[in-house]
């Protein structure tokens, strides 16, 4: 019963959010007169990182907006925080600008004295941007949710599951029983457990939070974000390479059977698959949740190219059906990355057969 | 649009750092206070439950030798039983036959001093009777001679009377 609550929730969260952000943009094409919709520009605001969080646009053209912290280090002011509403509509602050045209678009710059931008000297931009905040959110969920599942098997002890136990019990079971297991053997696999979780669920997580786009910290494109995903590829090969015994590094450097005289060819071409492992786990899920992203909004923009209510029904049925098509995918990422992260490692584990 | 989507895929600096602190901190809070106390629960839940089978298995196990050892024990006792009371039966037919023939043996052994007393009681008793009936005989014979003998020709017939009589009661 209360998971059927919870799933029901889930989708009226994204109905919501659906057609909340939709009427938000009408409005706003509405607003600027019968300027030509563009959906490729209301798409890729959306998909790419941003430093304010954007919720809504009044009849009027005033944007509803969260303003998220700036936080950028230059050369010559050092350290400033700052927050985003003073860069604004454009706005000068400190001799930061956040650019929005040109190749720098979405990033802070310095300006300088002649009122032309720094190119040869951009800040370090370390802000808490919509990303950082939507990713900063899933890791405290799923710090809560943990940390109080951890303690009620503190309460039950070795009893039957209950509650909250029954529903992540599985998944965790699952992790264990049929990534771990079987990729890292049995004696090997408690020692990558850990990581093996905690990317399984952080993904997750972040998949599903950015499933649901409304309200903020929800819907902000997290593990469609280039950056999380070669933090996480970066910390799979991290582990593979540190885990990696003598069979791993001579097959590398001094491949079995393979005369002396190819060695120069082979080496680079090891070295290549060790990094282009960790490489494709970044694309594939930067990939999957960017293009599930890109469809779901580009379904509801159809709504705006064709400048017809008649049309919505048809485009929130499409969205339905690619939204639980996106909720297969939100767990099969999850999968899939830790899957192939206990095989990347159980590669470079394995002893002779 | 084509600029846009190459900032999609160029890392940026902040997010990268953001993310690693982030995803960083996730995992060593979730790997000391979350993963190592569920796993161990559920790892120590599954080994008792792998335990409690398999003793449960064993407890089957000996209660089935068990059973098949009292049945054993059962069939043994049994036969100790029948063979108990085969004896015994035996045993009492024996008493009962010896004490049979014993008896048997006593009593002919009675039977024959008894007849032997009766025999020797007899012959005194005749011999006793010889006697008497002698001094009787003798007394009367006295007596009628006192008073016969006066009487000639009646001595002789008395005299052979007497001998018959003698000669009839030695037979």
């Amino acid at each position: 019963m209360k998971t059927r609550i919870v799933i029901g929730f889930f989708f009226f969260l994204i109905l919501a959010g659906t057609t909340i952000s939709a009427f938000g943009q009408g409005v706003e094409e509405k607003a600027e007169g019968k300027e030509k919709f563009k959906a490729s520009t209301y798409v890729l605001e959306h998909i790419a990182d941003s430093h304010e969080w954007h919720i809504l646009t009044k009849k009027n053209g005033e944007s509803v907006v969260i303003y998220l912290p700036v936080i950028v280090f230059s050369k010559e002011s050092g350290l400033n925080i700052f927050s985003s509403k003073r860069l604004a509509h454009g706005q000068k602050y400190k001799g930061f600008r956040l650019e929005e045209e040109s190749d720098l678009k979405g990033k802070i710059v310095l300006i300088n004295e002649e009122g032309q931008v720094d190119e040869e000297n951009l800040p370090l931009d370390f802000s808490m941007t919509k990303t950082v905040i939507g990713m900063l959110s899933a890791a405290i969920i799923g710090l809560i949710l943990f940390l109080f599942l951890a303690r009620s098997y503190k309460k039950t002890g070795i009893s039957h599951p209950k509650g909250i136990q029954s529903f992540l019990e599985p998944i965790i079971l699952f992790v264990r029983d049929d990534i771990a297991i079987p990729n890292l053997g049995l004696h090997k696999y408690e020692k990558y457990m850990p990581y093996l979780l905690t990317a399984f669920f952080f993904i997750l997580i972040n998949n599903l939070m950015g499933l649901i786009p409304f309200p903020p910290p929800f819907g902000a494109n997290v593990t469609g974000n280039i950056a999380i995903t070669f933090v996480l590829a970066f910390c799979t090969f991290l582990i593979t390479q540190f885990s990696g015994n003598k069979l791993y590094w001579k097959h590398i450097f001094a491949p079995p059977g393979v005369p002396f005289w190819l060695l120069p060819v082979m080496i680079p071409v090891e070295l290549i698959g060790i990094i282009s492992k960790p490489f494709a786990l970044m694309i594939r899920l930067f990939a999957n949740i960017t293009a599930g992203h890109i469809i779901l909004l580009s379904l509801i923009c159809l709504i705006f190219i064709f400048d017809s209510l008649a049309l919505a029904p048809v485009s929130v049925f499409f969205v339905i059906f690619m939204d639980c098509l996106e909720l297969l995918v939100a767990f099969l990422q999850a999968y899939i990355f830790t899957l192939l992260s206990a095989l990347f490692i159980s590669l470079a584990i394995q002893e002779h057969h | 649009m084509i600029l846009l989507a190459n900032s999609l895929t160029t890392p940026a600096i902040g997010t990268l750092f953001w993310s690693a602190l982030i995803f960083v901190l996730f995992f060593l809070i979730l790997t000391k206070f979350a993963w190592k106390p569920i796993l161990n629960a559920v790892k120590s839940r599954d080994e008792m439950i792998k335990g409690s089978l398999e003793s449960a298995a064993k407890a089957r196990e000996e209660m089935l030798k068990l059973q098949s050892d009292n049945e054993a024990i059962m069939r043994k006792a049994r036969e100790e039983r029948e063979g108990i009371l085969k004896e015994a039966r035996e045993v009492r037919d024996k008493l009962i036959f010896e004490a049979k023939g014993k008896a048997a043996e006593e009593a002919e052994k009675l039977v024959e001093k008894a007849r032997a007393a009766i025999e020797s009681e007899k012959r005194k008793a005749l011999s006793e009777i010889h006697e008497q009936v002698a001094t009787l005989s003798v007394e009367i014979a006295s007596k009628l001679l006192g008073e016969k003998l006066k009487q000639t020709g009646e001595q002789e017939k008395l005299i052979d009377n007497y001998l018959k009589e003698i000669n009839f009661n030695k037979n």
